[in-house]
């Protein structure tokens, strides 16, 4: 239908001339002030939680320890489950969280700006690896750090970033992708490259000697610290393709640990939502698949855009990584993408794949007519909270999110 | 009387091409027979109700 093709052109326009900058972190609620004490967002479409899974339960108890609204981790549940807690997803905020998720009224979170479009979207601060809320950790360690980060760090970062007039990022991820960066489970590249960019303004604003290693410390220890600027990167493309009537292509993918949903630009903000499916990968010594939380969190925004598990081709160290095989047969992933896309980006491109750019603009019809389910790379929780990660892997999106997207959207366009 | 082509086809080496399902592929190959492989599935999985929908959609 050309009402369909003229809408999805427009949709792929808007993604491609998106101009993302990371521009400020700051509070989360100055950053998104319908956000009250005793409000949790969380990652994925909506849920309760009856319905939530073990690590967003461990890291709801943990975050309301965190915010003074519980006195320890048992009453915290408690509280939760007698609904003391109103909860909603980051996406109807503005906001991405990657695996469990969770934004609070005081955590920072970091704001990259659309100066294509002058929306702006917002992601918490990458707690590092190990034992962290986002896989659900909530022990004094994990609280004492995002105390600091709150405290110390999230500051100084707004101020650097504020200081440095914001980090382009179009461009530097640009450059990632010729470093082996796929921006969602290496970001090794894009790591290092925004240190570069921040150490100089953080030498000013970290507040002494000390506290600068800290924070340099920090950013240099974390091969994952760029996930979330990538994340709010892709909420802030995203938003702008949000609405235009006739218009098939996937606007957001997000999981919470028990349901998988999707959003559709010519359905508005609807959920098409399924059972999520358990990453297929490899586990750190000493666990196996019978540890693991079903697939979780907000992340998949990077594969919406055309990366993660889109650009695979970029980073064939992640394939071995997350178990997909054969470094030589990353770029297979990559060129599957393409027959459910609308379009390559030409300003990402992948050098191995002759300078192919990512595939880029999810047609809910094309997943449907090949059975072709979108690609995602991701991290893989235990399933008991507290715990962490355990693993890392390749999961499919359910293709029932698809066909319930498609018959909704049929019906929008009028064709029954 | 000449004979039908079909009756020569066993005669000389093959030459297969099968779609679809790669099981038969497989088993060919394992057989040491040279064949190609196309990757083919029914549009929306064979779905009746999905397939028409995106014929009248167009992808």
């Amino acid at each position: 239908m050309q009402r369909i093709e003229d809408a999805n052109r427009e949709a792929l326009q808007r993604m491609l001339c998106g101009d993302p900058v990371l521009v400020d972190a700051l509070p989360a609620g100055e950053a998104i002030p319908e956000l009250k004490q005793g409000m949790i967002l969380h990652a994925g479409p909506p849920i309760g939680w009856d319905r939530m899974c073990g690590p967003i339960r461990g890291a709801v108890a943990g975050i309301a320890v965190f915010e003074g609204w519980a006195p320890d981790l048992r009453a915290a549940a408690d509280m939760a489950a007698d609904g003391a807690f109103e909860f909603h997803p980051n996406h109807h905020f503005d906001a991405v969280g990657p695996m469990t998720g969770l934004t609070t009224v005081s955590q920072p979170v970091m704001a990259v700006e659309n100066r294509a479009f002058g929306n702006r979207a917002y992601c918490t601060i990458n707690e590092g690896l190990g034992k962290v809320m986002r896989f659900g950790g909530n022990d004094d360690e994990v609280l004492g750090r995002l105390r600091w980060l709150r405290d110390e760090f999230g500051p100084a970062l707004g101020a650097a970033l504020r200081s440095a007039g914001g980090v382009e990022l179009k461009s530097l991820v640009a450059r990632g992708l010729t470093m082996g960066d796929e921006m969602h489970q290496r970001n090794v590249a894009c790591s290092g490259l925004t240190l570069r960019a921040l150490a100089p303004a953080l030498a000013a604003t970290a507040g002494g000697n000390a506290a600068l290693s800290k924070a340099l410390a920090f950013i240099g220890g974390n091969d994952q610290f760029f996930l979330n600027i990538a994340m709010a990167m892709g909420k802030a493309i995203m938003d702008p393709v949000r609405g235009i009537d006739g218009s098939s292509v996937v606007t957001a993918m997000s999981r919470n640990g028990t349901d998988f949903g999707i959003r559709i630009s010519g359905t508005g903000d609807c959920w098409f939502t399924a059972p999520v499916e358990m990453p297929q990968g490899l586990y750190f010594p000493g666990f196996t698949e019978a540890d693991a939380n079903p697939d979780m969190g907000d992340s998949t925004i990077v594969e919406t855009i055309g990366l993660g598990g889109f650009a695979m081709g970029a980073a064939p160290a992640v394939a071995g990584f997350v178990g997909a095989g054969a470094a030589s047969e990353a770029g297979n992933f990559t060129r599957s993408m393409s027959e459910i896309t609308l379009g390559e980006n030409p300003e990402w491109t992948i050098p191995a794949l002759d300078y192919m750019g990512v595939p880029t603009g999810i047609d809910i019809r094309l997943v449907v007519e090949t059975g072709l389910a979108p690609t995602i790379n991701t991290g893989i929780a235990h399933k008991q909270p507290g715990v962490g990660q355990v693993g890392a892997g390749v999961v499919r999106a359910p293709l029932a999110c698809f066909e319930k997207a498609l018959l909704a959207f049929a019906e929008s366009v009028g064709v029954s | 009387m000449q004979q039908p082509a079909i009756n020569k086809l066993l005669e000389e080496p093959l030459k297969i091409i099968n779609i679809g399902l790669e099981r038969f592929a497989r088993e060919l190959d394992r057989q040491g027979v040279e064949v190609v492989h196309v990757d083919w599935a029914p549009p929306a999985g064979g779905d009746p109700k999905l397939a028409d929908l995106l014929a009248k959609l167009g992808s």
